[in-house]
């Protein structure tokens, strides 16, 4: 009987070291920000790979998603014979959900596995005790510079994927099923206001934090609980990354959503 | 040459998670030697390796740096002890996304102000220092094993450390780089005097570079002094290690049966 309790009581501190760790790891992280080494460099660098090179990836997905809409919504709409309304409801859905949502998942499985498979082979390689070893501080170093390029480049990504989106929708509806441009245009306007759009950078602005804290952080402890660093835990941590980093962005959505409605 | 000690280790102890893996540790480290730390694999060396250089948390009244408790330090103290010190890890731990030049400039350029010309000119006269000047722009992955090290070596030595800690500078090399690694720590430590910590389980190599030695055998020290102490010891594992004798297969029957069966063995 004693076994499965110390096992519940060892799991249970185990969590809340965890979650501790994660806690702190955040506020280094932050710190970094005013620690050398100078960010400007590694930042342009990150937001060259983490946003650049997520354009083409989120341009397809935000233009099909956009089309998927406009005919899904075309088939529903038409049969109250609200056709017209197929701007708004392809603006509304991207503006507010899709588009934040979707630029986050893809620059999860894109940047933040490569972020957390980056610094977990600097882990096993020894290369973060190197930068301790020359009184680097690697939150500094590795952390930051990732977390700044999130933040910098997720909110675009989702203008980006917004904008496509639309286009998409309109290309469809317009183009393809016969809806009128003005009409389009017009609910699209009419239905999209500020608070839409500022309902979608602040999910972007979360959702970047989120990415870059959890992927950074997987990468940073890989092995590191086991006391084992291979090739195995650096896989190990890439697969967490993505998965619990896309979870913590579903929820932070489902939150804001709530608040701000 | 003086004989004062720069780390004092006093009664050593570490663990991993509940596990001991060092005791009751006791010995000094003389400034401007060499100090070489052998014995077989999983027998500690690296564990010890780790508090000196700081990477594993030291308890406060074992490890004396300069005479100040390294397990008292801030993380202020530590990093001003970290620049005085260099360290070559085995693998070299060279960073992969920088050229050879980015990874050796790189301390003075977080850690000084020096124009990008003096910077460039003192990489270069590391990079010299250790025989691959031409090299400077190359990428890790474009380099040999052997390279590398001497690549962590120079990026080791550019902030010109007091002391230099060097983690199995000669395994996986050639018998030939291998020689010329052991030769640039020697010529260190006489023309510029830098206290070298080397750990090591080649023989060859510990013995031609020492000014003292330590054997460790399981976590403990099996005995320290000079090259010629060590050679003479009486001691039966010291003597083994020396003559690269493996171990007798030997198995407590009882504690075999234990292992095999649990509980069930006593039950």
């Amino acid at each position: 009987m004693v076994n499965p309790v110390r096992s519940l009581g060892a799991y249970a501190l185990r969590q809340v070291y965890s979650a501790g760790r994660l806690g702190m790891f955040f506020v280094y992280t932050v710190r970094g920000l005013i620690r050398p080494p100078g960010k400007f460099r590694p930042t342009v660098k990150q937001i060259q790979f983490i946003g650049a090179k997520s354009i083409a990836v989120i341009g397809f997905t935000a233009a099909f998603t956009g089309m998927v809409l406009a005919l899904q919504g075309y088939h529903t709409l038409t049969r109250f014979g609200a056709e017209g309304w197929l701007g708004s409801a392809v603006g509304l859905s991207l503006v507010r959900e899709l588009g934040p949502v979707l630029s986050a998942l893809m620059v999860t499985g894109r940047a933040g596995s490569a972020m957390a498979a980056e610094i977990g082979i600097m882990r096993i390689e020894e290369q973060i005790d190197a930068l301790e070893c020359m009184a680097i501080d690697p939150f500094s170093y590795l952390a930051t510079p990732r977390l700044l390029a999130c933040v910098i480049s997720l909110p675009l990504l989702t203008s980006f994927c917004d904008a496509l989106g639309i286009l998409g929708g309109y290309l469809i509806g317009v183009g393809l099923l016969g809806v009128s441009s003005g009409a389009f245009w017009s609910g699209l306007t009419s239905s999209v206001d500020w608070g839409d759009l500022y309902m979608g950078l602040i999910k972007s602005v979360c959702f970047s934090v989120l990415i870059a804290w959890i992927s950074t952080y997987k990468g940073y402890y890989a092995g590191v609980d086991e006391g084992a660093f291979g090739p195995e835990q650096v896989g190990r941590a890439t697969t967490e990354a993505v998965v619990i980093s896309s979870i913590a962005v579903l929820i932070c959505d489902y939150v804001i959503t709530s608040i701000l409605l | 040459m003086s004989t004062e000690n720069i780390i004092e280790i006093r009664g050593l102890n570490s663990f991993y998670n509940s596990r001991q893996v060092l005791f009751d540790i006791t010995f000094p480290i003389p400034v401007s030697r060499v100090t070489v730390i052998m014995g077989v694999s999983g027998c500690g060396k690296t564990t010890l390796f780790r508090h000196l250089t700081g990477l594993k948390k030291t308890a406060p009244g074992q490890i004396g740096i300069d005479g100040k408790d390294l397990g008292v330090y801030s993380e202020t103290m530590l990093m001003a002890y970290r620049r005085r010190i260099g360290v070559l890890f085995q693998s070299g731990a060279l960073f992969n996304s920088l050229s050879l030049n980015e990874n050796i400039a790189m301390p003075l350029h977080v850690h000084t102000d020096l124009a990008e010309e003096t910077i460039r000119i003192m990489t270069l006269m590391k990079l010299n220092m250790v025989g691959l000047a031409e090299f400077g722009d190359y990428m890790p992955s474009q380099i040999s094993g052997g390279m590398k090290k001497r690549a962590g070596l120079a990026r080791a030595l550019i902030m010109d450390p007091e002391m230099l800690f060097v983690d199995e500078p000669s395994s996986g090399l050639d018998p030939i780089t291998a020689a010329g690694l052991d030769r640039l720590i020697q010529n260190l430590r006489q023309t510029r005097g830098v206290t070298i910590v080397v750990v090591t389980h080649e023989l060859e190599s510990a013995f031609k570079i020492a000014d003292r030695l330590v054997v460790m055998d399981d976590g403990r020290v099996l005995a320290s002094g000079a090259p010629e102490e060590i050679r003479n010891s009486a001691d039966p594992r010291v003597r083994q290690f020396l003559s690269r004798e493996a171990d007798s297969y030997k198995m407590h029957m009882e504690a075999y049966y234990e292992r095999l069966l649990g509980d069930q063995w006593r039950g």
